[in-house]
């Protein structure tokens, strides 16, 4: 046999153009996977247009917010318990994975670390982009306006994509360590109905009880949707949307961290 | 032929208070096929995990074509190809876009790695199935692509964990063919196995592990003439019988060991042997009703091994 040639190690630049290669081929991949997978585009695109419905036409009449019309004030409300709840699929989608043996194989891949989380929030990243615009539009068919023009309205949702982005990097620490798609499921659930509903997502925290209050007004999604509101429906917004990036750069660099750790623990 | 491709030198790794390998050393000479044959839990898995940068071992070391597979991982991962036990393969990808994405992922520029996947689609007989989804194929189609997902990028050492278990006959023989066709053309493999047959029909060694150590190492035959004894076991129409045939076996210098009607004679010269011990018996004891060859299996070999003795 004659002598194996052994790779050289790229220099800084073409690494960082090698991980961003990579991480573009984990998420089309993801992408890929679910068009493929009806039930979660089913999952992912039709049960938030329902809760729109649901929300605006069956509980709305029973709702009385002073001063705003229900269906503005629940659409920030719906884009953040859309994203919260989409997050929980990262969960789902990674420990998949974990599970089919897949992540074993690609360490054993020349490819960049960092792709495989990468990849994979980028992939979320691309679905809430495409369900919130698709709510977006069900939203103005139901009769929801914005007061503040369409740069509240963009302002608002960039917001809500940053949010979505930090929790599926938190949920992706979530998959990676339970390797069942199942226990993803039913470990995330629960955490994000908490924060959804004793947030202001449907109803104003004013409006519970004391005790309650003092944990739905101190919480990440209470402060997204105090945030969206201020930018959609006018008001001072400095304040809250300050709290919201806040919380959403907080998450966002507590789970990398912890989901990098994770993934570089799984091979001691 | 170079010095060794694969090298382990004493090989620890625990999880939590289960010792999966105890000082695991062994070396694979390049363009050479070994055979990692153990029970399970016998610590073949975290030995291929290891070796193939999945895995760190807790102390010793390992290098594969002389670089360490945990100081220089990522140049290690560039020369060796993984097919684990479990077939990774995406259900919802096609076959031919699981191993594209393979392909790029293990830095094969994007229409190389077409034509590359069209290639291995075609040796490894996908062909036809090549554009449907891989959640469609059969448990021996899915084997089948795993492997040629672990060739994309032509390294020269292949690990394969258990490639076969799990598959039926055909398929099982058509894999093994893939792995000739791989060691003919000098890659380097790494297989481990539960089974003899197939350790005995691929690997040029043998390296024999028991609960995270070497329990021996040797050629197929070599193992075979150590610790194989083929077993002949005679059945009798009656106890009777067979204590008439067991008398007259152990006069003529064989051990029967007879239970019921049933008569076990073990012998070390090879299944050819059965001719003599029937001219034995023949005009002096009942003929048996039944006759079966065992040829030597693994646990011939670990009870020999775990028994500390050896077979005649």
């Amino acid at each position: 046999m004659s002598t194996i040639e052994v790779p050289r190690r790229p220099a800084v630049l073409s690494r960082i153009a090698a991980a961003s290669w990579d991480t573009a081929d984990v998420a089309g991949r993801n992408l890929l996977t679910q068009l493929r997978t009806p039930q979660a585009l089913v999952f992912a695109l039709v049960q938030p247009v329902i809760f729109v419905l649901l929300f605006r036409y069956a509980f709305g009449g029973a709702i009385r917010i002073p001063g705003v019309s229900y269906v503005d004030y629940l659409m920030p409300g719906i884009f953040a318990q859309t994203v919260c709840f989409g997050a929980i699929g990262t969960a789902v989608g990674l420990s998949a994975d974990v599970r089919s043996g897949l992540l074993v194989r690609l360490r054993t891949l020349p490819m960049a670390r960092i792709a495989v989380l990468g990849g994979r929030t980028a992939a979320d990243l691309a679905r809430n982009l495409a369900v919130v615009a698709v709510m977006t539009g069900v939203g103005f068919a139901a009769g929801f306006r914005t007061a503040q023009g369409a740069a509240g309205l963009l302002a608002a949702l960039g917001l809500v994509l940053a949010f979505a982005y930090a929790a599926s990097w938190a949920f992706a620490a979530l998959g990676l360590r339970v390797s069942d798609p199942e226990a993803a499921q039913a470990a995330g659930v629960p955490v994000v109905f908490l924060l959804v509903f004793t947030s202001s997502a449907f109803v104003p925290v004013s409006s519970m009880p004391g005790w309650l209050q003092a944990v739905g007004a101190h919480q990440p999604v209470n402060a997204l949707v105090n945030a969206e509101r201020a930018l959609i429906l006018g008001g001072p917004a400095a304040r809250d949307v300050l709290i919201a990036v806040a919380w959403t750069a907080g998450i966002l660099a507590a789970a990398t961290i912890l989901s990098a750790r994770i993934y570089a623990r799984m091979s001691r | 032929m170079n010095g060794p491709a694969i090298a382990a030198e004493g090989l620890r790794k625990a999880f939590g208070q289960v010792t999966a390998l105890d000082g695991l050393s062994f070396q694979v000479l390049a363009g050479s096929v070994l055979g990692l044959l153990g029970p399970n839990g016998s610590g073949k898995t975290t030995t291929v995990s290891i070796l193939s940068t999945a895995l760190r071992p807790d102390a010793g070391r390992a290098t594969v074509c002389g670089r360490d597979v945990v100081a220089d991982a990522a140049a290690v991962r560039g020369l060796i190809g993984f097919a684990g036990q479990f077939a990774a393969v995406d259900p919802n990808l096609t076959g031919r876009e699981n191993l594209t994405l393979i392909g790029r992922l293990s830095r094969v520029d994007r229409k190389q790695a077409r034509a590359r996947a069209d290639e291995l689609l075609d040796s490894f007989g996908l062909s036809t199935a090549a554009g449907r989804l891989v959640r469609t194929y059969s448990g021996g189609m899915r084997r089948r692509l795993d492997v040629a997902a672990a060739l994309l990028h032509r390294p020269p050492v292949l690990f394969l964990d258990e490639p076969t278990t799990g598959l039926d006959p055909e398929s099982r023989l058509g894999l093994w063919e893939s792995v000739r066709d791989l060691a003919h053309s000098g890659t380097t493999v790494l297989l481990t196995t539960q089974y003899l047959d197939e350790a005995d029909a691929l690997a040029d060694e043998i390296v024999i592990i028991d609960s995270g150590r070497v329990a021996d190492v040797g050629t197929p035959a070599e193992l075979k003439s150590r610790f194989g004894s083929v077993v002949f076991d005679l059945g009798f129409a009656a106890d009777a019988d067979a204590e008439a045939a067991a008398r007259v076996l152990t006069a003529g210098g064989y051990r029967p060991e007879r239970a019921g009607a049933g008569i076990k004679v073990r012998s070390g010269s090879g299944s050819g042997a059965i001719t003599q011990v029937l001219r034995a018996l023949e005009g002096r004891a009942p003929d048996p009703v039944s006759v079966a060859v065992h040829e030597p299996t693994l646990d011939d070999v670990f009870l020999t091994l775990t028994q500390g003795g050896k077979a005649a």
